[in-house]
């Protein structure tokens, strides 16, 4: 097993072996049931999970940064960083392994909420492509938010500290798409530009794979975005370890 | 080529000098003992030698590896047992042992060999299921030692190994340490002068981040005609006023 592949195992271990998992699960899943309804899933009269991954990105802003501030902040702070990084394991590898057994965690707590897809599937006859897609995008942004909740919780020792700036900046990720904000920016900035911020928003990028358009620009814009913030984490753990 | 070679190694962290300059080579067979007052950076020339910290200049070597160029076939040739053992408060005895194996890539029959060897040479027996977070600091010390012997390393780097120790263990690590002196590379930083006595054939006496001295126990004593204790303080004190002079 390599060392990648250690830290993967040991960090997802950790997540289910401490009360963490178990309470993140039930408020994620009570809040993902509990919107999907609120916002009018049987007013719709449409057996489809649009209510239900619509949500998702403000469900995830909170949501994510909770499962990510411990990553690193906890490390630096207890002192095992040190022993980490007295391991053969570079930092890379460090990192990759802890986000990857984060993503995976997100992944568990995603699938856990299959009760939503056996009852629009019992209820009517829903696209699956749409279901699949809705499904990858929600990933592929949990993967986005959680590279960002790395980023910040190898800033600071402090997990309450990386929960908030990872809040805010995935925030600012989402808000960036919506439409309030982009009809405030275009009221001062050049139309290019909005479209611009638009285009760096999640929101924007998650819409077009839930309505089952697996293009390769929203692929492409969250891959990008989770190497280039994991990338970051990497430098400021270089910088910071010691600290 | 000795096993540790250190050649000028320097490390600010902002306006305060940590390491200024330290140089000094240990051989197999040697135990090394690094003493000094608090702050003097002890610790720090031990980081950068482990490749937890890179150094601002200078360099070192290790097993002829070099901590710039070849910071992981360090790691692996060396066990390091950290100042405050860190360690996941969360995992148990044996699972904290398990995940090091895992990242040293000790498989199978290796691994029990490791663990069978291993668990009585430290006397974690009794806590090895164990969670870390409810052990004394004397076992988590033991455990922090665990690791950094589980590989069975050429080089020993270890920070106030006996520290939180009770004198029975004391005793046990000191034999440890003495008995694997032998065929190793061990440096260890203390600030325990009975300790420097019983297990270390050389010393170093850092202050300020600078080596005052590199010398055996039994010289230091014979030169200065007194115990290490006194030894320690008349050099650190000399440094201190030197300086005082000098500013």
């Amino acid at each position: 097993m390599n060392s990648l592949m250690a830290v993967f195992k040991r960090e997802l271990k950790s997540y289910f072996t401490t009360p963490l998992a178990y309470v993140f699960l039930v408020i994620f899943l009570f809040f993902a049931g509990y919107l999907t309804f609120k916002e009018g899933f049987y007013e719709m009269r449409q057996a489809d999970m649009r209510t239900f991954f619509m949500n998702l990105p403000l469900l995830f802003v909170f949501m994510v940064p909770s499962a990510a501030m411990r990553l690193w902040a906890e490390e630096r702070k207890v002192g095992s960083i040190e022993l980490l990084f007295t391991l053969p394991i570079t930092i890379r590898q460090a990192v990759l392994g802890k986000f990857f057994a984060a993503w995976l965690f997100l992944a568990i707590a995603l699938s856990l909420t299959f009760p939503m897809v056996i009852t629009v599937c019992y209820l009517g006859d829903p696209d699956i492509g749409l279901i699949i897609t809705g499904y990858i995008g929600s990933l592929l942004m949990a993967g986005g938010f959680l590279a960002i909740g790395c980023f910040f919780s190898a800033v600071s020792k402090n997990q309450v500290i990386s929960f908030v700036l990872s809040v805010v900046a995935c925030a600012v990720f989402v808000f960036a798409g919506m439409p309030t904000t982009l009809n405030y920016l275009s009221s001062f900035m050049p139309a290019g530009l909005v479209a611009a911020v638009e285009g760096m928003s999640f929101q924007i990028h998650f819409d077009s794979m839930q309505r089952g358009v697996l293009e390769f620009k929203d692929l492409a814009y969250f891959v990008l975005i989770i190497v280039g913030w994991i990338a970051a984490c990497t430098i400021i753990l270089d910088e910071r370890k010691a600290a | 080529m000795s096993v540790i070679e250190v050649k000028e190694l320097r490390r600010s962290f902002g306006s305060v000098v940590a390491v200024d300059g330290v140089s000094f080579k240990v051989e197999k067979g040697q135990v090394l003992g690094l003493l000094g007052p608090n702050g003097a950076g002890k610790t720090t020339a031990m980081r950068m030698l482990a490749c937890f910290i890179t150094p601002d200049s200078g360099t070192a070597s290790v097993c002829g590896y070099d901590i710039l160029k070849n910071p992981i076939e360090v790691r692996r040739s060396l066990g390091y047992l950290a100042e405050n053992s860190p360690a996941y408060p969360e995992m148990t005895v044996g699972g904290f042992l398990d995940f090091v194996c895992d990242v040293r890539q000790i498989k199978g029959a290796d691994r029990k060999r490791a663990l069978d060897r291993i668990v009585p040479m430290c006397s974690i027996d009794s806590v090895y299921h164990q969670t870390i977070e409810t052990l004394s600091k004397g076992y988590k010390r033991r455990v922090g030692l665990a690791q950094a012997l589980i590989h069975d390393p050429e080089v020993l780097i270890l920070d106030e190994p006996t520290d939180g120790l009770d004198p029975n263990q004391k005793f046990e690590v000191r034999k440890l340490i003495a008995k694997m002196g032998k065929d190793k590379c061990i440096i260890v930083s203390t600030h325990i002068l009975d300790e420097v006595d019983a297990v270390c054939s050389r010393t170093i006496i850092i202050a300020r981040g600078r080596v005052l001295v590199d010398s055996t126990p039994a010289q230091l004593k014979a030169e200065h005609g007194c115990g290490l204790d006194a030894v320690f303080r008349r050099i650190t004190k000399a440094d201190g006023s030197k300086d005082a002079k000098t500013n």
